[in-house]
């Protein structure tokens, strides 16, 4: 079913909320790619976000942190419409995407996912061919009109995900026989094939080991000077290393937003210390 | 009955040893401190119960199945010359007729007189001497070994024995032992299949069975009757079978798959609940029902509908096809093959839902979050992910398309041809074997023979089907897991 929407009351009003985000100005490449105004969200009577008003960065890596069950993630599937899949799930507010809506009518969910690619918590690639996992997004869309084209961008989406030295002679061989680390690199490779603007990240670290978390660490760090990327992560170390702004949830609401250095030495809110120095979560 | 009784007492001493056993193990741990008894006292009872118990009950059993045999075996040992001149059949029915005879049951109709009669007579005391012999011997050996097992196991619980691991492993004996049971029984059901079937291709080369191509299993009664030999070539009843096989497929597969893709992938939560059940009710219909079902109501409408086509064809430039059909009667495999292939919808439908909803839901978010559609997502992802389980369900349909019975002798006839013209009658492997081994029969003719022949193909057929569809699912099991 259809999430239902409702915007006309997110313009206009000011929302409480906005006052802590502040904004990542590290330059003037960050303008603001995704704007969240005012979103709530319901699972079916039960109201899991409440009026989240946020910037996000581009060109940039943006952490929401908080404890479980949140909303983090929540939010985060607000942004691609994953919401809509699910049954009795209801989405109001405003969130937008250079500018535009993404739950206009005019926007087909269908190519909005092809602008905003994520990566689940559990890697999880296809039962198809490590090639064919990373063209899979390719062949739905028609973005490739040749053989080699189509190898050509298998090839590029391996080398940027850091796993090409690595599987470069099994091409052909299943996706679900690497290891996890291995996978979840798989999967971001077939995110990034797609050549998305968003890349919305939902724990992609939290089933792996330390030495698999280091290395999509260190390729997240490489990825945000070309995408606008949004993670999600238990981690607060994590989040002070990938990220440049951090935002912290908290029972459904968005506690405060701000560059990573500031929020987690300077932060303004009493919840937001607690979290960050481990007194609750 | 004396072997109820004998097994009522022994039930009866196995308990009171079982309390036995109990309480010297309870007045140990009584004296020790806790944990200093190895087993609770209810295992070192169950220990001294399940000696002085099972051998002997053992012995009685076998004495009640196998006494039997054994008093035959005995009787014949030695018998006078008169006997011996008979001929081994005759001799055969000499004994079992002592044996009647000593226990009042039904003898067959022979006569003996002179020295046969008074050897039957004394062979019959003997029979009952014998029986006498046997029963209460082995009630004498139960008492004995029941008392030694009690007098071996008794003295053995001390506060370190371990009973409790002595009662499992008899407990896993039991387990073994039904294991065993089960499959020395698909053993001997296989064993006895081939060997009937050995007999059968004494009479019929197995290569003219295989590959001959008419079916006519009436072997005359009086050798002086006309068209006595009769055929047994199967290949008709094969190509009967995989022709409705064929259809019933296609009309299972497609449409029990696309159900499944609909229920697992497309139907809201409640609406699944309610048609999964009532798909399911579907499966539990009793094919006869299907049968009269195809026989009184689909094959007159297919037949109608083909002869009024028939009807609008006649005179033009397909005469020919219109008057073959305006003459299709009802009894034919498409009607056949059509009903089985619905009463295998359930079937296809709810195994591949099943397994399609086994696919993880992490695999749909993941092609939906690239872009994907909801059936591109199903084509692409779930599909191939459940393949191998689909794959499985439907040579299971397969299997139990082949061994259907009931509704091909109801609706597609019973005459062996080898077509592949679905309104043509044909008849199937099952349906032959029903009818040759229906009624009263000769069982060491051919034609009953044969139905041990038929039976054997179709176990092969089976058992290669059922290893090929293990094969896939383990090939790709090896692949996606
Ligand atoms: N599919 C769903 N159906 C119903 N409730 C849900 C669903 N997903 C999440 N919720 C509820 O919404 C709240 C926020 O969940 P989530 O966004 O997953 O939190 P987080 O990712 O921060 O741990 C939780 O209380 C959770 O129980
Ligand atoms: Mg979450």
């Amino acid at each position: 079913m259809p999430a239902q929407r409702d915007d006309s009351q997110a313009r206009g009003t000011a929302p409480v909320h906005i006052s802590v985000d502040r904004a990542y100005t590290d330059g003037p490449q960050h303008e603001v790619k995704i704007r969240a105004r005012d979103v709530n969200v319901f699972y079916g009577d039960k109201q899991a976000l409440f009026d989240v008003s946020l910037d996000v960065p581009e060109k940039a890596v943006t952490a929401l942190i908080g404890p479980s069950g949140c909303g983090k993630s929540t939010f985060l599937r607000c942004i691609n419409r994953m919401n809509d899949t699910i049954p009795g799930a209801t989405v109001r507010g405003r969130i937008e995407l250079d500018g535009e809506d993404v739950n206009d009518k005019a926007i087909d969910p269908v190519i909005l996912r092809a602008r905003v690619g994520m990566v689940f918590q559990k890697p999880n690639p296809f039962p198809k061919t490590i090639f064919e996992n990373v063209a899979y997004g390719a062949r739905i869309h028609g973005l490739t009109s040749s053989k080699a084209e189509l190898e050509a961008l298998v090839e590029t989406s391996l080398k940027k995900a850091g796993l090409w030295g690595e599987v470069a002679d099994r091409l052909h061989q299943p996706g679900t026989g690497l290891s996890g680390g291995q996978q979840q690199r798989l999967v971001i490779a077939r995110a990034i094939a797609v050549s998305p603007e968003v890349i919305l990240m939902d724990e992609p670290c939290s089933a792996l080991d330390p030495i698999a978390t280091a290395r999509i660490e260190e390729l997240i760090d490489e990825l945000r000077h070309q995408y606008c990327i949004v993670i999600v992560t238990h981690s607060m170390a994590q989040a002070a290393r990938v990220s440049q702004k951090t935002a912290f949830f908290h029972l459904g609401k968005l506690v405060e937003a701000g560059p990573t250095g500031e929020i987690f030495t300077n932060p303004r809110d009493s919840r937001t210390q607690d979290y960050i120095t481990g007194r609750f979560g | 009955m004396l072997t109820w009784i004998a097994l009522l007492a022994l039930f009866l001493f196995s308990g009171a040893t079982y309390a036995f056993g109990r309480r010297k193990a309870q007045a140990m741990a009584a004296r020790g401190k806790p944990g200093a008894l190895h087993s609770l006292p209810g295992y070192h009872g169950g220990y001294v119960a399940l000696w002085a118990g099972l051998p002997a009950a053992l012995i009685v059993l076998a004495a009640a199945l196998f006494g039997g045999r054994m008093e035959a075996a005995l009787l014949r040992a030695d018998s006078p010359a008169a006997v011996q001149a008979l001929t081994d059949h005759g001799q055969a029915v000499f004994f079992d007729d002592a044996r009647a005879m000593a226990h009042g049951t039904q003898a067959s109709e022979t006569i003996y007189e002179g020295d046969l009669r008074t050897a039957i007579e004394d062979k019959a005391v003997q029979a009952k001497r014998l029986q006498q012999l046997i029963q209460y011997g082995a009630l004498a050996a139960g008492v004995v070994v029941g008392l030694a097992g009690l007098a071996i196991a008794y003295p053995r619980i001390s506060p370190t024995f371990r009973a409790r691991n002595r009662v499992e492993g008899w407990i896993a004996v039991l387990f073994i032992a039904c294991a065993v049971t089960a499959i020395l029984t698909t053993v001997g059901i296989v064993a006895s299949l081939v060997w009937e079937s050995w007999r059968f291709f004494q009479s019929v080369p197995p290569l003219d069975f295989l590959l001959g191509t008419a079916w006519d299993p009436q072997i005359a009664m009086r050798s002086d009757q006309y068209a006595s030999k009769g055929a047994f070539g199967a290949v008709p009843l094969f190509a009967g079978t995989f022709l409705i096989m064929l259809i019933a497929m296609l009309v299972a597969a497609p449409i029990g798959l696309y159900s499944a893709i609909y229920l697992s992938e497309y139907a809201r939560p409640l609406t699944r609940g309610v048609v999964k059940p009532l798909l399911e009710i579907l499966a539990g219909v009793p094919t006869v029902v299907y049968g009269f079902f195809a026989a009184l109501t689909v094959g007159p409408i297919f037949r109608e509908g083909f002869n009024n086509l028939g009807g609008l064809l006649v005179g033009g430039p397909l005469n020919g096809l219109g008057i073959y059909l305006s003459q299709v009667q009802n009894q034919m495999a498409l009607v056949a093959g059509a009903v089985m292939g619905i009463m295998l919808i359930p079937f296809v439908s709810s195994l591949s839902d099943d397994i399609m909803n086994a696919v993880p839901q992490s695999l749909r978010d993941g092609s939906l979050a690239m872009g994907a559609t909801r059936s591109e997502t199903v084509k692409q992802v779930v599909l191939p992910a459940a393949l191998p389980g689909i794959m499985a369900a439907l040579l299971l349909a397969v299997s139990r398309a082949i061994g259907e019975t009931m509704i091909v002798t109801m609706a597609a006839g019973l005459q062996a041809k080898t077509t592949l013209n679905p309104l043509d009658t044909v008849t199937t492997v099952t349906v032959q074997i029903v009818t040759l081994l229906t009624g009263d029969q000769e069982f060491d003719s051919p034609k009953t023979l044969s139905a041990f022949g038929l039976g054997l193909t179709l176990f092969v057929v089976t058992f290669i089907l059922n290893v090929i569809a293990l094969r896939i699912v383990q090939k790709y099991r090896e692949q996606y897991d």
